[in-house]
């Protein structure tokens, strides 16, 4: 892998890299200096994200400036406006952002300063998922010593920009990721996603215009800002911008958090970066970014990581969360447990959803224990047909459908095996632990 | 009963952040099941519901949405394990046996002697240092059972 520049996950190297101090020593804050001072208007900063080509790193890719430019014209539509800030972080395989918000708090608050700044928002909220404490308290942390220097709150730097950033704290839900669950739950409701339209730009937080970002995305400002739109356009392939963070777990020898420039191929992360995959076992199969996307044979790890590569072979970027299956694991029990997670996390809303959820997790658990029946398989490619896409209130059930309708596409001949002979002719091999590492 | 004033003074801080003060529910249900006890008793519905105007199922109906919410009672610590696909991937199917084996608490359980509630969750976002478990809300990652053995004996009293 040839080699490249990195910017994320820098600072996170430096001593106590969360506290102010080292974060100003890194030069923060410099980019709100820049917006505030030089001084840039909202449209400028705007102007300079759509540049960037930068896409959200939530899941969806949509494209951040053009997101922040659907917020209403403040002179037609005076209602107060709010940032929500995505950190519920539960796509299965996915672990980036608590990076970000325990080992560089305050790259995050400058990035949500900024983006309040651009939209014209007088608030921010920081989901986070309640599991996530050590995020939440060092998120709380770097809120509080910015606010003691003038950074967050009225008159921000000595201008007339004011601003909140709050911390929130969720309690353990899938569904409040999707960004209208998100908005219920911030409420104090229960996590029900809300049909669109009216889209959050329109009627978001507390019924006002909302911009809800990820983390990881709302992280890339700062830097977008300092060294301008076009640098980051100029690194990455064709749609797809900048350095993301790849998440990669599973059966590799090294699984991590790492920063890489799109254009890698998977087979460079996983040889290369993760030290290639345990017990020197062959791929079988593998997610390039979450339970959510459709698994891709083990035999495409050359494909390139970038949002339109992976359509090439059905499959999509989503978290850029790698899992990596081994050859001695079988598809019905790692499809089992990913039909199970959507089961538990539907909130219930929609036919489709709740009752499709409950049948995949079903019909893959018999599959999976022996007890499968003649045209199961079949019935499950029927059954994720019907879920998806677009037939629900959000996407959820898509998620679910998705990776179903890919194990059916690339492995039917094996879990119709398991049907056949009543039971996994992939026997489950114990993980023994004991001792290891 | 009332809710304690050290916490109606912090809610009555916690609601300012927000427009509208019913935002603070899902916060307070976690500060009152970190100091009341470890789960969410009817009378905190009820409390929380006089504190925010609400009617006490309203409560009811949002903390038993969210998994992090306990309906009822649990032992003294609370140990979640991730039985999610990179957990499942690298062992937690073991980690949970081994872990019921040292607490004596079965899966969605409390031992016998009131000291440990076992509980499967999904995934935690600790993927990358697979498999992991939450014990009273710290992250454990990486696990052997060793570190289980080491853990959780260490908690016994
Ligand atoms: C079921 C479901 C769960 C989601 N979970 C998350 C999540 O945990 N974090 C996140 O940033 N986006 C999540 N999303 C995507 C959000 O709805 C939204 O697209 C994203 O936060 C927008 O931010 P971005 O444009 O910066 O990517 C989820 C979507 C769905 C349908
Ligand atoms: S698709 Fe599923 S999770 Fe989404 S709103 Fe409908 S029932 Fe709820
Ligand atoms: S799968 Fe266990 S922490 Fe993500």
């Amino acid at each position: 892998m040839k080699p490249f520049p990195t910017w994320l996950l820098d600072r996170t190297k430096n001593k106590d890299s969360h506290t102010l101090a080292a974060y100003e020593k890194a030069g923060g804050y410099q980019a709100l200096a820049t917006v505030l001072k030089k001084p840039m208007s909202p449209a400028d900063v705007i102007q300079e994200m759509k540049v960037s080509e930068l896409r959200g790193r939530g899941g969806a890719g949509f494209p951040s400036g053009m997101k922040w430019s659907f917020m209403p014209d403040p002179a037609k539509d005076p209602r107060p406006r709010y940032l929500a800030i995505n950190a519920d972080e539960s796509e299965p395989g996915t672990c980036k952002d608590r990076v970000l918000m325990e080992q560089d708090p305050h790259g995050l608050i400058e990035g949500a300063l900024i983006a309040c700044y651009a939209i014209r928002a007088q608030a921010a909220y920081i989901y986070v998922r309640g599991e996530y404490r050590k995020s939440y308290d060092r998120c709380q942390a770097a809120i509080d010593e910015a606010r003691k220097k003038g950074l967050v709150g009225k008159n921000v730097l000595g201008t007339d920009f004011s601003c909140e950033v709050h911390m929130h704290k969720g309690a353990g839900a899938y569904i409040c990721g999707e960004e209208t669950g998100l908005m219920e739950s911030l409420e104090g409701k229960r996590g029900h996603p809300r049909p669109k339209p009216p889209f959050p730009a329109m009627f978001g937080l507390w019924g006002q215009p909302t911009t809800v970002n990820n983390v990881e995305t709302i992280f890339n400002v700062p830097f977008i800002v300092t060294r301008g739109g076009a640098w980051h356009a100029s690194i990455g392939t064709k749609g797809s911008k900048g350095n993301f963070l790849c998440g990669i777990s599973g059966h590799v020898n090294r699984p991590g958090v790492y920063e890489l420039p799109f254009g890698v191929t998977a087979r460079e992360i996983v040889d290369e970066v993760a030290g290639g995959v345990w017990k020197n076992r062959k791929c079988k199969a593998w997610f390039p970014g979450g339970s959510s996307c459709s698994l891709v044979k083990g035999e495409d790890l050359d494909v390139v990581l970038d949002h339109d590569s992976l359509k090439t072979k059905g499959s999509s970027l989503g978290t850029a969360a790698m899992i990596i299956i081994d050859d001695h694991t079988s598809i019905a029990r790692v499809m089992e447990i990913i039909a199970r997670f959507y089961d538990h996390e539907s909130c219930g809303q929609c036919s489709q959803c709740r009752e499709g959820t409950q049948w995949l997790a079903q019909i893959f658990h018999r599959i999976a224990t022996g007890h499968g029946l003649p045209g199961d398989v079949d019935a499950l490619d029927a059954l994720a047909k019907g879920m998806a896409p677009g037939k629900t209130i959000c996407a959820l059930s898509d998620a679910a459908a998705i990776p179903a309708l890919s194990a059916v596409r690339l492995f039917r001949d094996e879990l119709e095996e398991c049907v056949r002979q009543k039971q996994d002719p992939i026997p489950y091999q114990r993980v023994e632990y004991a001792g290891a590492h | 009963m009332a809710l304690p004033q050290k916490l109606v003074s912090e809610f009555d801080q916690l609601v300012k952040k927000y427009p509208d003060r019913k935002s603070g529910l899902i916060p307070a249900l976690h500060r009152c099941q970190e100091e009341l006890g470890g789960w969410i008793s009817p009378q905190i519905m009820e409390d929380l519901a006089a504190y925010f105007g609400l009617e006490p199922v309203e409560v009811y109906g949002v903390a038993s949405f969210y998994p992090m919410f306990r309906m009822r009672p649990v032992g003294k610590h609370f140990v979640s394990v991730c039985h999610n696909i990179s957990c499942e991937l690298r062992g937690a199917t073991e980690i949970l046996e081994h872990v019921c084996k040292v607490t004596g608490a079965k899966p969605y359980g409390t031992s016998a002697d009131g000291q440990f509630t076992v509980w499967p969750v999904e995934c935690q976002g600790a993927c990358a240092n697979a498999p992991m478990i939450d014990v009273d809300g710290v992250y454990h990652e990486d696990l052997t059972n060793a570190k289980v053995d080491a853990l959780l004996g260490g908690l016994k009293k």
